[in-house]
């Protein structure tokens, strides 16, 4: 029985390709879901992909969150369904109000591109338990609203209770409060990340391989489960 | 208030008409009574004077771009010629590849945000009309004086436009070029490149056939935006009631483009297009009268039935208008439904406006009036065609006479003074480094990116199972072009088929963008019929054909006009993605060879203008036999595995390709001056025909007897070692210096 991992395509959606493939070279069965069906089509777990869903217009994933997968998703999130949100997909995942905190514009004010060195600080949520502990990865980075913001106090929870899953190293691309490119929610199976994984999964077209290992984990957790 | 329909034109033949201010020429306008025969309408007159103009007609040009079909080398490989929306190369395994380069230049300048983003618009929808998924972007641009304050406008929206289009599209941006030039102040080059893929069957053209079928009108609503003149035609015509002020520039919504992508993907894959059209310039006036003359039969238009976003517009703006982000497709009948359905979940707009007829004429109605019955090809295709006067410059002779010789010029000389120039060289603005700009454009989506800036080419991989890709590679040097046009082109599209050769990918086609100054003076003229010339002959013998392009003409401030600046893109083909040679020194200890021969040539280098702000002489002399004896070498070492790295030299001339690898890879260079030639003329010459290369100590042998056996000069001048470049017995410059020198110049010009 393979995994089934499910990518939504938004309107607007465009990493979801990258995010199928991904899904594929880790060796679970990439699922396309629509915006607009709200059957999950018994996936075991979603990626909620990058790009400009619904424009980005009003606020990054604040039309999104409405869309009827999202009703479903939002629902099966809170008891338990692992949902990976990468860039476009964290800033859904913070309207959801799955994750604490907001993505802001880049506090350089440019859209930047480029190869990102990370630590993977969190390695039991299960779309990371597959790292070591505080790996050093590379992968790509790539937005123009990504600067994670909250409040002090949410901040500091999200330290105590290790929900920090990655930090940027070396330079913060976008203004990051602490220097948080992800974090996942208490339980550990929403996981928001502004970085792309999906696109360091070949030495050919990406900086590394090691973005594999986001979707090894939830390999590995689902497999073991 | 009347409207100006065909009956009425009938009727009143003498009614004063604004074709002047419309930009029609008298007997422009009296040719166009004479097709009539009778006065237009104020619909026809609109359609005629937007389809007539420079922009849309090619009347300068057209006589001397016949040369590419004329000269064009027998290639297997062309599926669709110039002609159509772009050009279509076989590529192999049953693949068809698209790209086709334009210039939004004027846009660029009013309003560098909307210009330049509306610019990667354009093009991307000119692909996707031929039915292929774009699947890259690239854009070569061109400023003035990187110190001018208005540089600092154009430069940051310029490019802000391009990501915030292109990123919001979802396709890698994966090259270009950035130069910076005074005489492009006032006027700078926005050029966009698109590429994209699609199987052979899946070829679609702009034709209108099948009386029967329907036209319909899909993707963004029609607004006021970019009908420029037809606001004229407005004010003449109606009261003064309407909005006004009204954007010139057209406005973007990468979005709906995005979305226009997607549904028309999803169309041709149903199979329910039997022809497509991009709405660009002109708008629907373009859209029908193309698709019609296209076709066998006529076509018959609601004008009412168009979606508005502005219903104050009057006929004649709707049909001028240049709102992005449409698309006209013919339909079957029977295929209607299932289309709508298709536009329906992609949360687009279609809207059945007319229909294909049995006769042979476009008809446009307006509240069930008449306003347009014109011959459609009289519109699209028989504009008027000039044969404008053209003449060698006075001060061509004299510019050509300026030689950069060692007396006129002061060289370095000794190892401080090469060491210093070189420093300068590699942080001058156009020799820096630009990552400040490509950082801002997204090149990893799509996941088929396999080199991007700052490699010789883009290069994207098209089948994932067979590792089968294409590379691409743009480039222009108005400065040689200036000095010779001919030559200069010719340089461009030399430069730009090494660049794909370096990378390992056999050249397949050319598309081009021509950007000039004023076709009325005949000084410019002449480059121009000279850049034409140079590049036709030039791609009949390096055997790779304009598939299609762009002319940009008038690109002048007063009578100045900028340096001819003929752009080149190439196309190449690689069949296994993983044999590519990128640009960068990785591996200690391999060999460094120059390939090619090296003379004293300095008309129109980086030097010169580096270091003496100078333009004189003849650019670099030209041996197409030699950069196709250079490309195959480049190939044969990227397939075999005899070269892991590989870089072009052009401007900035050896010095500049070695930094530009050594950053790249990290490593260092330890390097000799062969015997027989100055260290400064080594080091900066501009020689056409040359690329340096990183050679495995294993495969030496196997690589210079290929050389050798081919008859290409290969010299061996240094190692891949350390970390600095080290030129015996002249400098030592650590990569941390150079480094140092060659990044944060452009930021720092804009901070």
């Amino acid at each position: 029985m393979s995994v089934r991992i499910g990518v939504v395509t938004f309107p607007g959606s465009l990493d979801d390709r990258d995010a199928q493939r991904a899904v594929r070279l880790a060796g679970a069965e990439p699922v396309a879901l629509w915006h607009r069906d709200q059957d999950l089509h018994q996936v075991d777990a979603v990626v909620l992909p990058g790009g400009f869903s619904y424009g980005d217009y009003l606020r990054c994933g604040a039309i999104s969150r409405f869309s009827p997968v999202m009703e479903t998703i939002i629902a099966q999130a809170k008891v338990g369904l692992p949902v990976l949100g990468i860039c476009n997909g964290f800033q859904i995942l913070c309207e959801s109000h799955l994750l604490p905190g907001a993505l802001t514009r880049n506090d350089n004010l440019h859209f930047v591109c480029r190869d990102q060195k990370l630590r993977i600080e969190n390695t039991t949520s299960a779309w990371t338990n597959a790292y070591v502990p505080n790996a050093e990865i590379v992968v790509p980075l790539k937005n123009g609203e990504g600067g994670f913001v909250a409040d002090e106090r949410t901040l500091d929870e999200l330290e105590a209770e290790g929900r920090v899953v990655a930090r940027y190293l070396d330079v913060n691309p976008n203004g990051s409060y602490r220097d948080i490119a992800g974090i996942s929610n208490a339980a550990g199976n929403v996981v928001g990340l502004m970085p792309h994984p999906e696109h360091a999964i070949e030495p050919l077209t990406g900086p590394s391989t090691e973005g594999l290992g986001f979707f090894a984990s939830i390999l590995k957790q689902l497999v073991s489960a | 208030m009347t409207l100006d329909t065909v009956k009425h034109a009938t009727s009143t033949p003498d009614a004063e008409q604004p074709w002047a201010a419309l930009g029609l020429k008298a007997d422009e306008y009296a040719r166009i009574r004479e097709i009539l025969g009778r006065r237009p309408t104020g619909a026809e007159l609109a359609m005629y004077s937007v389809m007539w103009s420079e922009h849309c007609s090619y009347k300068s040009s057209k006589v001397h771009l016949k040369q590419f079909g004329e000269k064009a080398p027998a290639n297997d490989a062309m599926l669709v010629g110039i002609g159509e929306n772009a050009g279509v190369v076989d590529v192999g395994q049953g693949y068809a590849v698209t790209f086709k380069i334009e210039s939004h230049n004027h846009p660029s300048y009013v309003e560098p945000y909307q210009g330049a983003a509306t610019g990667i618009g354009g093009i991307v929808r000119d692909i996707l009309a031929m039915g292929a998924r774009p699947v890259a972007v690239m854009d070569p641009l061109r400023f003035g004086a990187p110190d001018h304050p208005d540089t600092r406008r154009v430069l940051p929206g310029i490019v802000a436009g391009i990501g915030g289009y292109g990123n919001c599209l979802g396709l890698p941006n994966i090259g270009g070029e950035v130069v910076f030039d005074a005489c492009y102040q006032g006027n700078p080059l926005v050029n966009a490149l698109c590429v994209g893929v699609m199987r052979h069957e899946d070829i679609h053209l702009a034709q209108a056939s099948g009386p029967g079928n329907k036209v319909i009108l899909y993707g963004a609503r029609t607004g006021g935006d970019g009908i420029g003149g037809a606001s004229i035609l407005a004010s003449e015509t109606f009261d003064g009631s309407k909005p006004t002020k009204r954007p010139a520039v057209q406005v973007g919504d990468p979005f709906q483009e995005k979305l226009l992508i997607e549904c028309t993907l999803e169309l041709f894959r149903e199979q329910l297009v039997s022809g497509i059209q991009d709405f660009g310039a002109a708008g629907l006036s373009c859209a029908t009268s193309e698709l019609a003359s296209g076709g066998s039969g006529g076509m018959r238009v609601e004008l009412d039935n168009v979606p508005l976003r502005d219903n104050t517009l009057s006929p004649e703006e709707i049909l001028m208008s240049e709102s992005q982000e449409r698309m006209c497709a013919i339909v079957e009948p029977g295929k209607v439904d299932r289309f709508l359905e298709i536009c329906e979940k992609w949360d687009v707009i279609a809207t059945v406006i007319g229909e294909v007829t049995d006769g042979d004429r476009l008809e446009i109605f307006w509240h069930g009036e008449q306003i347009v019955d014109v011959l459609p090809r009289t519109v699209a295709h028989d504009g008027p065609v000039l044969n404008r006067p053209f003449a060698r410059p006075s001060w061509q002779d004299a510019l050509q006479a300026d030689v950069p010789t060692a007396e006129r010029l002061k060289r370095p000389a000794g190892g401080d003074e090469l060491r210093a120039a070189v420093l300068a060289l590699v942080g001058s603005p156009n020799q820096a480094d630009k990552s400040w700009i490509t950082s801002q454009y997204d090149r990893y989506v799509l996941g088929n990116t396999v080199l991007s800036t700052p490699e010789d080419s883009g290069m994207i991989r098209i089948d994932e199972d067979s590792n089968l890709g294409v590379a691409i590679a743009t480039d222009g040097n108005g400065r040689y072009a200036k000095l010779d046009p001919y030559t200069g082109a010719q340089l461009a599209l030399a430069e730009a088929y090494r660049n794909v050769a370096a990378t390992g990918a056999k050249p397949l086609a050319v598309s081009d963008c021509l950007n000039f100054g004023s076709p009325e003076d005949p000084d410019v003229m002449w480059q121009f019929v000279e850049a034409t010339r140079g590049l036709a002959d030039a791609c009949q013998i390096l055997g790779t054909p304009v598939t299609g392009g762009n002319v940009s003409l008038y690109n002048q401030t007063g009578t100045v006009a900028i340096h001819p600046t003929p752009v080149v893109a190439v196309l190449g083909v690689i069949d296994d993605v993983n044999r590519r040679t990128p640009i960068g020194f990785a591996e200690e200890g391999q060999l460094v060879y120059l390939l090619g021969d090296t003379a004293d040539e300095f008309g129109g280098s980086a030097w010169t203008q580096v270091a003496h702000d100078h333009l004189g002489g003849l650019p670099p002399r030209l041996d197409l036999e030699r950069e196709r004896l250079l490309a195959e070498v480049l190939i044969a070492g990227s397939r075999d595995g005899m070269v892991d790295a590989a870089h072009d030299l052009s401007d900035g001339g050896l010095i500049q390709a070695l930094a530009e690898s050594c950053l790249r890879g990290g490593k260092g260079a330890r390097l000799v001056v062969p015997d027989g030639i100055d260290p400064f003329v080594l080091l900066f010459s501009e020689s056409a025909g040359r690329a340096v290369v990183s050679v495995p100590r294993s495969e030496e042998l196997r690589f210079t007897e290929m050389c050798g056996v081919r008859g290409l000069p290969a010299t061996r001048i240094g190692v891949v070692d350390g970390d600095a470049i080290d030129l015996q017995g002249e400098f030592t410059l650590p990569l941390a210096e150079l480094r140092a020198a060659h990044t944060g110049v452009i930021e720092a010009l804009l901070a």
